[in-house]
């Protein structure tokens, strides 16, 4: 009796802290929908905000820019982040400690700090650069956009992939040496192989986080703008309907991305399963 | 396995211009003026932002706690649940995480405005309007908002470790409810909870977006303050990086603080 | 032989999503013996112990415990004491706060917990090792310490669920003896669940074998083994030929398309039995000389005795002699009246 009390007690608790969770996201939802510009009476049903978002260039722009700079700097992270995790693995344990000790400061800094602290050396470098004319004037821009993305994706990229690469068999390697190969085939034919979903999520990871990031873009985008950054002028605003819309698409995309995901998984987990079972029956 | 020192070279190139070295000039401006020479008038001058920094710490401090308080519950229930139904809760956990932040503190915005939705729904009950934007109280509400899921899922991990056996031993040798949260549960969590008092009070203690949105010009935050100087009026370099590095100071602390309770819970384990 | 009943189940039902885990289980626990619940996994074995516990809670059903009703009664409240599969252990706490905590909840003072502590620790073969980490101890160990955290509290009856299950086979034996020893060293009741048949032949005074929900027999191991109620027991226990038969009469048994004398007698006339036939209970004899002729599909030496399996007449008889045959070999077989067991046939 006592026990079944409880345990409704529990199941309106969880559903209070997800109501709390979602009640925001859902009312945003809702106002997207809504014919006036007010935020807190529904006056009828339109359309009219997801059109004017997707005639609105500045958002468009935006939006393709977050998703070039975030496909550009994934790329980079991961190459550059999986060659690192393989060097480092060779390195003794004291220098692995000592690069994994500063690998762990973009992460666990706070997110404006190593945001003011690339754009001072961005500042730095111009500053210095501009003695001798060697850095074009648009250097504020694109190409910091791309260095500060890179820099705090990397890390990801390492912590991801590194555990992988220590739990992974060295003999699988050793045994690709043996069978002929030189220890450049034996990564690639072998050992690569092994390490692709970790590095497929690493890049993963790296892509949701840049298209993401708000705070380091703030400080290092010069005049142009992400997706985020857009958002951001446009809440300052106040009243725009349209980020509604805009939200609610998001919301949306993530939702299906999640949910398609997720049944990929519990298909291929129950595949895995079944082959479990059929194994234990023979 | 692989002797491939050099594969790591780009990165350590990287890492010593684009990790290392920001944080060095960080320093190198804290503690020199306009024109480059040694000072420690910036560090001596963030006294007088001492309420900012004061307001900072108390209202992380206190959205954390809330965060603590109320994502215990939820991370434990989660964790005694079956792990297909695990499965799902942790995904509707996360979901909100994957929305940009600046568009879920935005959602708050129309809600506690003095003629928002919380006001409206209110006044049809012949209550309010309560004054909600622009308090602090809408900043920590903001930070708990944002930050709840990373307590909830760092408590919810510590807890899966946390056999249910355990829990029925305890209460097997005369632990009440109260005796097995305080002995057997909580300590056990330890680990989570550290995790999760960083996850929520370094973000919330360095946050400008938040404390913009939801508290007005009146609740300025560290994070704003860093940012008046880089971007915003008062623009000075050398006071902004000062403030970094205090800021840095302070995380570090927090970080030191809740690891060596971390370790401290971990020894009988180790 | 009158013995005091220390935990009584009556009508027990334990549903989990709507299966019936246990199905108007009743069962009487005798006081200060050592009671062990046989069973194959999902038998119900663990769920009855743990009803005893106080950790599941019936649907229906009384549990009462030295006469009074303790089914509300949560398991903090109850004067029983669980040893848990995988131990349990806090590993928070090093071995003398493990075994001290129920002491300590019940505020006794400083001194006499730590007395009591020792005590046990030394009763359980731990002396010295209070301070040690738990998760820095082996198997056994961690088994004792478990062990000991139950008993220091002076429970009327200690559960164990598969305590040994994580142990290998040498450390099993060693425990399955120290662990009689201190049920008798401390007089009272241990309940003991597991699957193992041997280890519950070995250790227990009563045992009650489970399958499906129900309880099939109560006894003692030699009756257990020796007069199995029906064909479940038989072969959980031990390796059996289990055969259709009729009963012609009393002491008179017809299987296997031959006409047998037995000890058994009581059933009606021409009345459908299963017969029980322990393989070591069959005398092999050169052929044409026995009551049943067979021949022999393969030999396993087993260390003391061979396992032969033996067709006659397309069935296949499962035999230990010491006695080496070879393969293909025709051998006779006798079996006494002693040797057969008659069980009235289960409704399928």
């Amino acid at each position: 009796m006592k026990n079944r009390h409880l345990r409704l007690l529990q199941r309106t608790y969880v559903v209070l802290i997800f109501c709390f969770m979602y009640l925001p996201i859902l009312v945003l939802a809702v106002f997207s929908f809504n014919e006036s510009k007010s935020r807190t009476v529904f006056t009828g049903f339109t359309l009219d905000w997801y059109k004017s978002l997707f005639t609105n260039r500045m958002i468009l722009s935006a939006l393709a820019l977050s998703l070039a700079v975030a496909l550009v700097s994934a790329v980079v992270a991961t190459v550059v982040g999986t060659m690192a995790t393989v060097g480092i693995s060779a390195m003794g344990r004291k220098s692995q400690l000592f690069i994994n000790n500063i690998s762990y400061m973009p992460v666990v800094n706070p997110e404006i700090i190593t945001g003011v602290s690339l754009m001072l050396l961005f500042v730095f470098l111009q500053n210095w650069a501009s003695k001798f004319d060697a850095l074009p004037d648009a250097f504020f821009g694109l190409p910091t956009l791309l260095i500060a993305h890179i820099t705090f994706n990397l890390p990801y990229v390492i912590f991801n992939v590194s555990p992988k690469l220590r739990q992974m068999d060295s003999r699988i390697y050793e045994a690709a040496l043996d069978l002929g190969c030189t220890p450049r085939q034996a990564f690639f034919k072998a050992v690569l192989p092994e390490l692709t979903p970790a590095i497929l999520s690493a890049f993963l990871i790296c892509l949701t986080y840049s298209i993401d990031d708000f705070i380091i873009s703030y400080f290092n985008c010069g005049t142009l703008q992400t997706l985020p950054i857009a958002i951001y002028s446009m809440t300052r605003k106040k009243v725009s309907p349209e980020i509604n819309a805009l939200s609610t698409i998001m919301f949306l995309v993530i939702l299906s991305i999640i949910l398609i995901s997720n049944a990929l998984d519990s298909r291929r987990y129950k595949r895995e399963q079944g082959l479990g079972k059929a194994g234990e029956g023979r | 396995m692989i002797k491939s020192k050099a594969a790591a070279s780009p990165y350590l190139v990287w890492m010593v211009i684009f990790i290392v070295a920001p944080l060095l000039i960080v320093a190198y401006y804290a503690f020199t003026d306009a024109s480059g020479n040694f000072t420690l008038e910036n560090i001596m001058a963030i006294g007088r932002y001492s309420s900012v920094f004061a307001r900072s710490l108390l209202l992380a401090a206190e959205a954390t706690v809330i965060c603590l308080v109320l994502a215990f519950p939820v991370g434990y229930f989660l964790s005694r649940l079956r792990a297909s139904k695990q499965h799902i809760m942790l995904m509707l956990v996360m979901l909100p995480m994957w929305m940009n932040f600046l568009l879920r503190t935005y959602a708050w915005m129309s809600l506690l405005e003095n003629n928002g939705i919380i006001n409206t729904v209110l006044g049809f009950f012949g209550l309010g309007p309560f004054r909600m934007i622009n308090t602090a109280g809408a900043v920590v509400l903001g930070m708990v908002y944002n930050y709840l899921p990373y307590m909830i899922l760092p408590l919810y991990t510590a807890m899966t470790k946390i056999d249910n056996s355990i829990i029925e031993a305890a209460q097997d040798l005369g632990a009440s409810t109260l005796g097995t949260f305080t002995k057997v549960l909580l300590p056990l969590s330890g680990p989570g909870i550290a995790t999760g008092i960083t996850m929520v009070f370094v973000p919330s203690v360095s946050t400008f977006i938040i404390s913009r949105m939801l508290g007005g010009g009146s609740n300025l935050l560290i994070g704003d303050l860093i940012e008046l100087q880089f971007l915003g009026n008062s623009y000075n370099f050398n006071m902004g990086s000062a403030m970094s590095l205090v800021l840095m100071v302070i995380v570090l602390l927090c970080m030191s603080f809740t690891s060596s309770f971390d370790e401290q819970e971990m020894e009988g384990v180790m | 032989m009158e013995q005091n009943v220390i935990v009584s189940l009556k009508d027990i039902v334990v549903e989990y999503d709507g299966e019936k885990v246990l199905d108007k289980l009743s069962l009487d626990i005798p006081d200060k013996g050592f009671v062990t619940f046989l069973g194959p996994s999902g038998c119900g074995k663990t769920t009855t112990l743990r009803v005893v516990g106080g950790f599941v809670e019936p649907k229906s059903g009384v549990v009462l415990f030295d006469g009074k009703d303790i089914t509300d009664l949560p398991p903090y409240r109850r004067q029983v004491n669980t040893v848990f599969q995988k131990y349990a252990l806090f590993p928070h706490l090093n071995v003398f706060e493990n075994v001290a905590f129920g002491l300590r909840l019940k505020k006794l003072d400083e001194k006499e917990i730590r007395r009591r502590v020792l005590e046990m620790l030394e009763v359980v073969g731990l002396k010295g090792f209070e301070r040690r980490a738990v998760t820095q101890m082996s198997g056994g160990q961690q088994q004792r310490v478990a062990i000991a955290r139950g008993l220091v509290n002076q429970p009327r009856v200690l559960l164990l669920d598969e305590p040994l299950g994580a142990l290998d086979l040498k450390l099993r034996k060693e425990m399955q003896l120290e662990l009689k020893r201190l049920q008798r060293e401390m007089n009272i009741t241990f309940i003991y669940v597991t699957h193992d048949q041997e280890e519950a032949l070995t250790m227990s005074d009563t045992v009650v074998v489970m399958n499906q929900g129900h309880v099939q027999q109560i006894g003692s191991p030699e009756d257990i083994y020796n007069e199995p109620e029906n064909a479940f027991v038989a072969d959980f226990i031990g390796a059996s030929n289990i055969l259709d038969g009729v009963m012609l009469a009393d002491y008179r048994a017809e299987f296997s398309g031959r006409e047998f004398v037995c000890v058994d007698k009581g059933f009606a006339r021409n009345q459908p039995v299963q017969v029980v036939i322990r393989p070591e209970d069959i005398k092999v004899v050169p052929a044409g000389q026995g009551m049943l002729t067979g021949v022999v599909e393969d030999v396993i030496f087993k260390g003391v005795h061979f396992e032969m399996h033996v067709d006659c007449d397309g069935r296949e008889w499962l035999i230990h002699s010491t006695q080496a045959c070879r393969q293909g070999e025709a051998i006779g077989m006798d079996i006494g009246p002693d040797e057969i067991h008659i069980m009235a046939r289960m409704e399928e």
